[in-house]
């Protein structure tokens, strides 16, 4: 997967995971691989300065928490603003603008590709 | 990475963490919370990978690996906080804080008030500043520096019996000395004792700093460091100082209140005795934020200075001109004589002792050298010329001023040939000027106690 791609597709992606709920850092990463079955490859570390910047723009509020359980560590806690559901929303748009055209170009091409022709 | 020791031994796991975290914690835009988020993140990826069967050490490698190379890591988190690289001085005591640097914040606030209240008290008994420039002349020194005093003998936990047997009778002392004495209005021997007090004074701080160790060469020369950013940082507030009474009195004109008087009286004095307190803590609470900046100051200026006296002497020869001597000339040797020992002392007191001399060790002999060429020619010109002056007190305070200065730079100079023939180390050098500090208290000292009954007070 291209760089630029996973670096275009991080940020809906992580605003729509917090969207289903506060989350933490290593959760949300464990869901884009459980969303993407794997093909999404993220290094780990780079998850976190975007975090901060969805925090600094007013996506996304975080909070120091220690879960309930034996736990004494704390974790960093990160919950969707009501300017990132918006911000989102946005995204989301043009994505669908986006997925939408390339799936009207892929229904046009027929035969639809073979994974190999894809990979050349 | 490192070899990765036996397997299943949980204190090697954790050793490892801690040193992929310190790893991480450089002097970088990761800050201790990014840290501990990522640690959190690591330890649970480590977690996973165990309880899917893998060996600790294993799984802590892979945890690694996916998180990224500390280094880009680094560099992600400084396009994100690129803030975090121009190194910050909280001024206001925050939470994450040791509870320590908190109450010494309020400490100096305390103190800092405390010198502004103390410079304000005579105007209550009818001492006020407008007809008494006099008196407050005389003691300024004190009314900055006791409170200064004061709070490092808290700050650096100097016991106060030690405080009360030495410290206190010389402060009192020079207190005492310098309004008890009978001067004669307007007389040399007052200038002189105002302007020496707060020397005397300032060393006398010194002894505070040291928390009573002042026997110590390195304390000395910490002190010695601590005044030179602490004069720094006593520029730029009062600097910013002057800029807000410039525009308090303007604002206020604008509505027609006269704020001048206000100014003068109240902002300026407290403002200049407060920031004293304030500056020194200043330099303590950044002390290991911010790069030191005389240092820095000193090696911008020492080339500068060298060549400055080159070209003095230069033209002195070229010209052939004699020294046109009138009263300034001794004053202004002194000063430059200071400044050439300031910038010696403090590329000394930033130089590591242990490394080889190089260029700038030649320049700073360069600058002495010239420097005392400078200075004798000055004497010598003087030489037969002091009798047909008169030994004024000015006079003799200028020249007792001039020997002391000499001697320091003339055994400095000698101490670095000596380094520089690989005969001494460089730790000579540093000795040599901590060991001076008492002379120029000393000097200081007998100059506002000795010189005003010597020289009839006049």
């Amino acid at each position: 997967m291209p760089k630029d791609l996973v670096a275009a597709s991080a940020t809906p992606l992580v605003l729509g995971i917090l969207s289903e709920g506060e989350n933490y850092g290593y959760a949300i990463l464990k869901r884009v691989n459980q969303l993407s079955s794997g093909e999404l490859e993220w290094t780990d570390g780079m998850l976190y300065p975007l975090l901060h910047r969805l925090e600094r723009l007013g996506y996304a509020e975080a909070a120091w928490k220690v879960p309930s359980g034996s736990r004494a560590r704390r974790r960093k806690y990160y919950r969707i603003t009501e300017s990132g559901r918006q911000a989102l929303a946005e995204q989301r748009r043009q994505w669908t603008v986006i997925t939408g055209a390339l799936q009207g170009l892929w229904h046009e091409m027929s035969p639809p590709p073979s994974p190999a022709l894809l990979k050349g | 990475m490192t070899a990765v020791p036996n397997a299943g031994d949980t204190p090697d796991l954790e050793a490892l963490i801690a040193q992929w975290r310190s790893g991480l914690e450089q002097p970088s835009a990761v800050d201790p919370a990014d840290a501990d988020e990522l640690e959190d993140h690591l330890r649970d990826q480590i977690a996973d990978l165990t309880s899917a069967g893998l060996a600790p050490d294993e799984a802590f490698l892979i945890a690694v690996k996916r998180m990224g190379s500390v280094d880009s890591l680094s560099s992600e988190f400084a396009q994100e906080h690129p803030d975090r690289l121009w190194k910050r001085l909280a001024l206001e005591p925050s939470g994450d804080e040791r509870p320590s640097a908190r109450s010494d914040f309020w400490t100096m606030i305390g103190f800092a008030c405390a010198a502004a209240l103390a410079v304000k008290a005579p105007a209550a008994f009818g001492v006020d500043l407008t007809d008494n420039a006099r008196f407050y002349g005389r003691n300024a020194g004190l009314f900055a520096l006791v409170p200064l005093a004061g709070y490092f003998v808290w700050h650096r936990g100097m016991p106060a019996a030690r405080a009360l047997r030495i410290l206190a009778p010389a402060l009192a002392g020079v207190a005492v000395v310098i309004n008890a004495y009978p001067f004669e209005d307007g007389s040399d021997t007052e200038t002189l004792a105002a302007l020496h007090a707060p020397i005397a004074l300032w060393l006398l701080v010194g002894v505070a700093y040291a928390g009573g160790g002042w026997r110590s060469d390195r304390k000395r020369m910490d002190y010695v460091r601590f005044t030179g950013e602490w004069f720094i940082y006593y520029v730029l507030i009062a600097l910013g100082g002057g800029v807000l009474a410039g525009f308090t009195t303007g604002a206020f004109d604008v509505i027609g209140i006269d704020a001048e008087e206000f100014v003068t009286s109240w902002v300026l004095p407290c403002g200049a005795v407060g920031a004293v307190v304030v500056a020194a803590w200043l330099v303590e609470a950044k002390q290991s934020v911010v790069e030191n900046m005389a240092p820095v100051l000193t090696k911008l200026f020492t080339p500068l200075f060298a060549a400055m006296l080159l070209a003095f002497l230069g033209a002195m020869v070229w010209t052939g001109r004699g020294i046109d001597f009138d009263r300034d000339v001794l004053v202004l040797f002194d000063l430059l004589l200071a400044v050439v020992l300031g910038l010696l002392l403090y590329a000394t007191s930033a130089r590591d002792p242990r490394a080889p001399h190089d260029a700038f060790d030649l320049l700073q002999f360069v600058l002495v050298v010239s420097a005392l060429v400078a200075n004798a020619l000055v004497l010598a010109a003087m030489v037969g010329r002091i009798s047909e002056f008169g030994f004024t007190p000015n006079r003799i305070a200028a020249l007792g001023e001039n020997v002391v200065l000499l001697v320091n730079l003339a055994w400095s100079a000698r101490l670095h040939l000596g380094f520089w023939r690989g005969r001494l180390p460089f730790a000579s050098l540093e000795r040599w000027q901590t060991a001076y500090l008492p002379v120029y208290l000393i000097w200081a000292t007998l100059v506002v106690v000795v010189f005003p009954p010597l020289f009839g007070f006049a």
